[in-house]
């Protein structure tokens, strides 16, 4: 490869530059960089601008023709009558998708660590099978899958969605784990198989304590699908029982005269959640997206 | 009993996930399959108040067979097509900026990613709004936005086009999943080491060569990921046009809105046979990808 | 060490997710069925916000005092007029697990659950409320199925009307209190209009299209004519039928160039704001009138779409009793809220539409209410087609997809009226 190539050579080489030509270069490529950088966060940040401000804006105030126009009067009306009308969702969301996340990266750890360390003849067949789900496409198979959940008498609600979130979520958790786990080096697991450990003591004293990045991948996945699904919410789910994407459907269409202001400050406040898990768990996010996906 | 115990521990831990996908995947498929090889395209036959006949492709055949349809299926691989590409070049030029240590990178990174912590549901009504096709005096969205900053030419009429609007829906798309484009790319390029790029930099290359010679080889799997999540995220986007254009609106008709509206009209054959449709789709886009996966990992 | 602590916090975080679930397990149990003595009654709708959740409510409070004993669970799944409702509701209905009772527009929308089995005959509810003599009799028939009917409607609105501001039409040297005699009277109208660079007429996405449509349709066709377009009596085929999707594309020629991404309030929104002249629209944009604190005849006119003076044409929000409903005691006790003289008036007050019964308490209902129930009382009555009414479901969603080609310029004429015709006759 090139870079083995790049690799042998380099110590016949001369010694790098960083003063002169090449060091005006890298600062010039600093700035255009920053300039690039700032540039689309205008870009990416205009429609946030729009529902930031229409959701300060009084109803006759909150129309498409004045999208662009600074609130004529500031009010916080709506972002009350958002919030009063979504916490108690929102509290159901965070009901359903913790325990959905959880659930389903484990199982797709365990899945991952198999399907990457067991070499049995057809194991490329199975993670295939596995896989394969991720790609279904969900409003074809609705009304078989609401007989199905509905004939098993699963509770309408947050029931139904976890285990709906957790089934689905299992293909694509189990290619994330196993990618990052076909990363990890033979010796480890080796060394643990030779001591006489069977796979379950394997996994628990080996493969657990190094997974950390990727089930912080991966709960962030999930966190983020579950939040944000609103197919299963209206089919599995009433606004009594579900999900902030029902209630905040509800703010935003429920009636005939829609109230702009209100419907963009729920907005915002539902994405609030998900927004802080990024940030607070960015830096993992990064690291670990890499041992997923690289490998392909 | 050796080989058994070998093949059995494995199978054990999987048994639980793999029942359950053959019965919400493989077995929800076998009965939308059935459903799509009949005639019951009416409410009466679904509750069994009507006889149901198999009809073999029938149904297939006259889909495909539709101007109608063959106008969704356009649209769905325009839309792809331009979303694959946008949000492609946006998250790595995004990942490209940030790639470099540089202060305020969290800031910048939180910002390209909160677009996806948005829901279409929520920010329909917004882009709903930017896209308004109207231009000149009565613009609003986008097109007054343009007028306000002196770029009057580039108003245009959004995806109020028959051939074309379906591009415009794929600016939404793309503004989403750009952010998630970019964090694969940034930890693509944090996976290659630093020495390589010293080593070539040592080596007298550019950094046009840089890119070229090392960077986009390493690069190269990650791009694939992202293609492949990316383009099976595009065949089965539905919410976004719903909430943007809706389901009636012939200009961004795909075949997942099709499947809706069939199904809204109690033809569930039809709705069925769309659905198949979308998976065969989808099909053609990940065996490849199964296969290269297998062969690259066969070959190490 | 580490791995103890990651795994202290992993398991933590586990608990903690499942106690919450727990939690919502309890809590969310539906409606709470073991209520003692009391039933309860599951009532599925979109009216979630605005004055639909307002007329919703106050039918509630009259269902309080006239059945305390039933408790109201509220099933209402909003978005675009219900098409996300009705998508849920078809996989209850299959899947066996039916609401106590659904909301859904009285006529033909009804035919496939019918069809299905899936309504119950509410004939002798009719005879027990006492619904019979109080429902006009013209109603009555339409809402007849075989002998039978499957549904109480709650309301009636009125598709065919114009809204209009005044002082757009002074603008264009036009009186606003002109009557137009017929549709090419309008179009005079609104060429007048058109010269003062406002938009003539507007018109919001595809289904406020259709409503137009049917309009034109009427006028030109007349009320006999329009109805034998459902009953296979009129020909689509026909000259008289081409004349009038004639009308209808001159007319789409005056419409604003936005309107495919428009909802119907902002259509009225453009009246309102004085940018259109004219608007075809069922008689809850009044409710956009109310609350733009406007007045008639000062700052908003409104007639019956020219040429169907004298033809009121009808739709009705109704609730229907579903095979096996959980609750049937319930569900009864619902209907007869809904048809009583004192649920329709508090409805209805709230709602902004009029009783379908004709003794029902109007005093203090709204000036152009009045005049709708009047008009209801004398005109000669149509079903609409966009509003559930004319056709079942399979019917009016390809007309709609029909038209939407049409008006995007993906079909011509001939093309259109041909695919109408192979819609209406299908």
């Amino acid at each position: 490869m090139s870079t083995t190539a790049l690799l042998t050579t380099s110590g016949t080489a001369p010694p790098p530059r960083t003063v002169g030509r090449a060091g005006a270069s890298r600062a010039t490529w600093r700035t255009v960089r920053y300039a690039v950088a700032i540039f689309f966060v205008i870009i990416v940040l205009i429609p946030v601008y729009v529902l930031l401000v229409t959701s300060f804006k009084a109803p006759g105030d909150a129309a498409p023709t004045r999208a662009w126009a600074l609130p004529q009067e500031w009010t916080l009306d709506n972002w009350q009558a958002a919030w009063t009308t979504l916490w108690p969702a929102i509290l159901r969301s965070f009901q359903m998708v913790i325990p959905a996340a959880i659930i389903s990266s484990v199982l797709g750890s365990l899945n991952g660590f198999v399907l990457s360390r067991w070499s049995f003849r057809g194991a490329n067949i199975v993670f295939a099978g596995i896989l394969f789900g991720m790609f279904i496409p969900y409003q074809a198979v609705m009304i078989p899958l609401t007989q199905l959940v509905i004939g098993a008498g699963v509770p309408s609600g947050v029931p139904s969605l976890i285990l709906l979130h957790v089934v689905y979520g299992i293909p694509i958790t189990t290619l994330i784990f196993r990618n990052y786990y076909a990363s990890v080096p033979h010796e480890l697991v080796e060394a643990a198989r030779v001591d006489g450990a069977g796979m379950l003591r394997t996994y628990w004293s080996v493969i657990l304590p190094i997974s950390i990045p990727s089930f912080v991948v991966v709960l962030i996945w999930q966190f983020t699908n579950a939040w944000n699904d609103y197919l299963f919410a209206v089919f599995f789910a009433s606004s009594q029982n579900g999900p902030v994407t029902l209630a905040l459907n509800n703010l935003a269409n429920g009636a005939m005269l829609q109230n702009y202001g209100v419907s963009m400050a729920g907005a915002l406040l539902a994405s609030l959640p998900p927004l802080i898990v990024y940030i607070l768990l960015g830096k993992y996010f990064v690291g670990g997206l890499m041992s997923g996906s690289v490998k392909g | 009993m050796k080989r058994i115990r070998k093949v059995g521990a494995p199978l054990l831990l999987l048994a639980p996930s793999l029942i359950v996908l053959a019965v919400f995947v493989y077995g929800l498929i076998a009965a939308n399959i059935t459903t799509s090889i009949t005639d019951n395209h009416t409410a009466a036959q679904a509750t069994g108040q009507q006889p149901t006949a198999f009809v073999g492709i029938d149904n297939y055949v006259g889909l495909l067979g539709s101007s109608d349809f063959q106008h969704s299926i356009m649209n769905l691989l325009l839309f792809t097509g331009v979303f694959l590409v946008g949000a492609m070049v946006m998250g790595f030029m995004w990942a490209w900026v940030l790639e470099r240590p540089a202060r305020g990178e969290g800031l910048f990174r939180a910002i390209y990613l909160f677009p996806m912590a948005v829901s279409f549901v929520a920010s329909g009504v917004v882009w709903r709004w930017l896209l308004n096709s109207n231009q000149g005096e009565n613009a609003s969205g986008l097109n007054r936005l343009f007028q306000m900053v002196g770029l009057d030419v580039l108003q245009n009429n959004w995806w109020n086009n028959i051939t074309f609007g379906i591009v415009a829906i794929a600016i939404p798309a793309i503004w989403q999943l750009s952010g998630y484009v970019m964090a694969l790319f940034l930890a693509g390029f944090r996976g290659i080491p630093d020495e390589l790029r010293e080593a070539a930099r040592m080596d007298g290359a550019t950094e046009w060569q840089l890119y070229r010679h090392v960077l986009f080889p390493q690069l190269a799997p990650v791009a694939l990921s992202a293609l492949v999540i990316i383009g099976h995220m595009s065949l089965k986007s539905f919410d976004l046009i719903m909430s943007i254009s809706k389901a009636a609106n012939y200009q961004t008709k795909v075949p997942a809105v099709d499947m809706f509206v069939f199904k809204n009209s109690f033809d569930y054959a039809n709705s069925a046979a769309v659905g198949m449709v979308l998976l065969v789709l989808v099909a053609v886009v990940i065996i490849p990808y199964l296969w290269w996966t297998n062969r690259k990992e066969n070959a190490r | 060490m580490k791995r103890t602590r990651v795994l202290t916090t992993v398991a933590g975080v586990a608990a903690a997710g499942l106690a919450l679930a727990g939690c919502s397990g309890g809590g969310s149990d539906g409606g709470g069925s073991e209520g003692g003595s009391g039933d309860e009654v599951e009532v599925f709708t979109w009216w979630a916000a605005g004055t639909e959740k307002a007329g919703l409510d106050a039918l509630v409070e009259v269902f309080d005092e006239q059945h305390p004993d039933v408790e109201f669970v509220n099933g209402a799944v909003a978005g675009g007029a219900g098409s996300a409702a009705k998508d849920l509701l078809q996989s209850r209905l299959q899947a066996g697990d039916p609401p106590d009772t659904f909301q859904a527009h009285a006529g033909a929308e009804l035919q496939d659950y019918i069809d299905a089995a899936q309504v119950e005959d509410v004939s002798d509810l009719y005879e027990e409320f006492g619904l019979t003599e109080a429902f006009p009799e013209d109603l009555i028939d339409r809402l007849t199925v075989d002998g039978a009917i499957y549904s109480v409607p709650a309301n009636i609105h009125r598709a065919n009307v114009v809204w209009a501001n005044p002082g757009v039409l002074e603008e264009a040297g036009l009186d606003p209190e002109a009557e137009y005699a017929s549709i090419d009277d309008w179009i005079e109208a609104m060429e007048a209009v058109e010269e003062t660079g406002k938009t003539p007429l507007s018109v919001a996405t595809t289904w406020t299209q259709v409503n137009l449509l049917e309009t034109v349709l009427l006028a030109d066709l007349g009320a006999e004519g329009y109805e034998g377009l459902w009953s296979g009596d009129t020909d689509w085929a026909g000259s008289e039928v081409t004349d009038a999707l004639e009308h209808f594309e001159t007319l789409m020629g005056f419409t604003n160039t936005d309107r495919d991404g428009l909802d119907w309030p902002d259509a009225t929104q453009q009246i309102i704001d004085g940018q259109a002249a004219f608007n075809v629209m069922g008689d809850w944009a009044e409710a956009s009138f109310a609350e733009a604190g406007f007045e008639a005849p000062t700052d908003y006119v409104y007639f019956p779409v020219p040429g169907t003076d004298g033809v009121f044409d009808f739709l009705a929000d109704s609730f229907t009793l579903p095979v096996g409903a959980p609750h049937p005691d319930g569900a009864k006790a619902w209907l007869e809220t809904v048809g009583s003289a004192e649920g329709q008036s508090a409805f209805n007050q709230a709602k902004g539409s009029i009783p379908a019964r004709t003794d029902a308490d109007t005093s203090e209902f709204g000036e152009y209410q009045q005049t709708a129930i009047t008009s209801f009382a004398e005109d000669t009555i149509v079903s609409s087609l966009a509003h559930g009414a004319a056709t079942p479901v399979a019917t009016l969603n390809q007309i709609t997809d029909a038209t939407s080609k049409f008006t995007t310029g993906a079909s011509d004429l001939a093309t259109f009226q041909e695919e109408l015709a192979a819609a209406a006759g299908a």
